[in-house]
């Protein structure tokens, strides 16, 4: 479904954020990305929606090469990946309503079809009371769940989370963790997510991958990756998430 | 006391203040309408922006800062040959308001710019990866978000316009900065200075409890 081949990301300033990184993430799996702050996880995210470019090496998601993509087939693409972000990127001019409506109106989706997929939406994230109210007015968690509406509303079957519970409290991480293992089960969404807390991966994701200074030092199933834990990296995450 | 206001002319009054008014409104509606797209263009052209493009952003860049830093009543003067063309005259209120535009319109896009620097990060990566266009990502997303920023920025180019137009006295522009300056400072005739001094006074107050009850209205953060 995402397959990065030998990707390398070098930016400008010459930092290297990518190096030689090689994976796949299967259809309906939520695949964990774990690493430290500057491990690259940011950086291979946003070259799964074509918001980085690699360097050198080849992204191909839903069955097309990044690289080959004519930037009106990008945005295409794009519509067809939802991505969710830790400080949430809602629109403060926008009422909760007209933020979920936002990528349908990018779409040209007439009116009427607008506001009911708005309405399913909402009600979708238990959210449906808050439709008017703009979100400076929401509480963290209530903000994500308003984000996650609005990366459902296109119908995509990929999900991009960009620390999307790094900025909430553990209690509205479960629940929000809990919502997108729904959406997972039931919607067969692609999650990829990426994060800094071995305890997210173990809540939801199937598959992980360990991000050490831009190289992918383990990856596959989480039962295995961690009962089978060899790079330092994955010892000492493993370790944080105990202690 | 009765003396006091002895040399005023009620009537030069009345056309000195709509003169003012004239060429405010007309060259705030122009400066908005050239200072928004120059913004948006330094804004988007910039390291790190949807639609990075160095060459591009160091010209308008430079070429800003030029136009920013020419005096007021030079530039008067030297657009002459330019304003001449555009209107069809150098003088009076129709011939200020070219070069009014020239030295607000930079002045505004810089603080259009800045206004869009203070969006999110995530609120921009967000709509592109919703698949918008450039276009869109300017009129669905960074116009709407920034209005309250925008309209603050209207309303200091708005006040700096205000002393431009007292300047345009120099090519017989008229309003109210010129009447108190050729007759309450050269003349003396402080009667004069003090009306014209106190109406510039009041539209500056004016403006600005306007700018910001409009800002207040539109800002949901």
């Amino acid at each position: 479904m995402i397959t990065l081949d030998h990707v390398n990301k070098r930016f400008a300033d010459g930092t290297r954020a990518l190096d030689d990184v090689s994976l796949d993430v299967p259809q309906g799996s939520v695949f964990g990305v774990i690493g430290r702050s500057g491990a690259g996880k940011s950086t291979l995210l946003r070259l799964i929606n074509g918001l980085e470019k690699p360097s050198e090496g080849e992204v191909r998601v839903l069955g097309a090469a990044l690289s080959g993509l004519s930037p009106a087939a990008l945005r295409d693409l794009r519509r067809g990946i939802g991505m969710i972000f830790q400080s949430f990127g809602l629109l403060a001019s926008r009422t909760v309503a007209g933020n979920v409506a936002l990528p349908l109106e990018l779409s040209k989706v007439p009116r009427a079809e607008r506001n009911i997929r708005v309405a399913e939406l909402l009600a979708r994230v238990g959210l449906s009371d808050k439709a008017d109210v703009h979100p400076a007015r929401l509480s963290g968690g209530q903000r994500q769940r308003v984000g996650i509406a609005r990366a459902l509303a296109t119908r995509p079957g990929i999900l991009l989370c960009d620390e999307a519970t790094s900025a909430l409290d553990p209690e509205t991480t479960r629940s929000v963790l809990a919502l997108l293992g729904e959406l997972n089960r039931e919607l067969g969404l692609t999650i990829v997510l990426i994060t800094h807390e071995m305890s997210v991966v173990r809540a939801i994701c199937d598959h992980v991958a360990v991000l050490d200074s831009g190289r992918l030092v383990e990856a596959g199933p989480v039962a295995s990756v961690f009962a089978d834990a060899r790079h330092e990296a994955t010892l000492q995450l493993l370790g944080e998430g105990a202690g | 006391m009765t003396d006091f206001f002895a040399h005023i002319v009620w009537s030069e009054i009345g056309r000195a203040t709509l003169d003012t008014l004239i060429m405010l409104g007309a060259s705030l509606a122009l400066t908005i309408l050239l200072g928004i797209p120059l913004g948006v263009l330094l804004f988007l052209t910039d390291e790190g922006q949807p639609a990075r493009n160095r060459p591009i952003n160091r010209i308008v860049g430079i070429l800003v800062n030029i136009l920013r830093s020419i005096p007021f009543v030079i530039l008067l003067i030297v657009m002459i040959p330019l304003t001449l063309l555009l209107v069809g005259t150098s003088l009076g209120v129709a011939g200020a308001i070219p070069p009014l535009v020239v030295g607000a319109a930079p002045f505004y896009a810089r603080l259009v710019e800045g206004a869009l620097r203070d969006v999110p990060r995530a609120t921009i990566e967000a709509v592109q990866a919703m698949g918008a266009t450039r276009l869109q990502i300017v009129t669905r997303m960074l116009l709407p978000e920034t209005l309250p920023g925008l309209i603050s920025g209207a309303t200091i180019t708005a006040v700096a316009l205000v002393s431009f137009t007292a300047m345009a006295g120099v090519v017989g522009a008229g309003g109210l900065g010129d009447l108190a300056i050729r007759y309450g400072y050269q003349r003396f005739q402080t009667d004069v200075m003090l009306v014209t001094v106190t109406l510039m006074v009041l539209l500056v107050q004016i403006i600005q409890f306007a700018g910001d009850r409009l800002a207040r209205h539109f800002d949901h953060r």
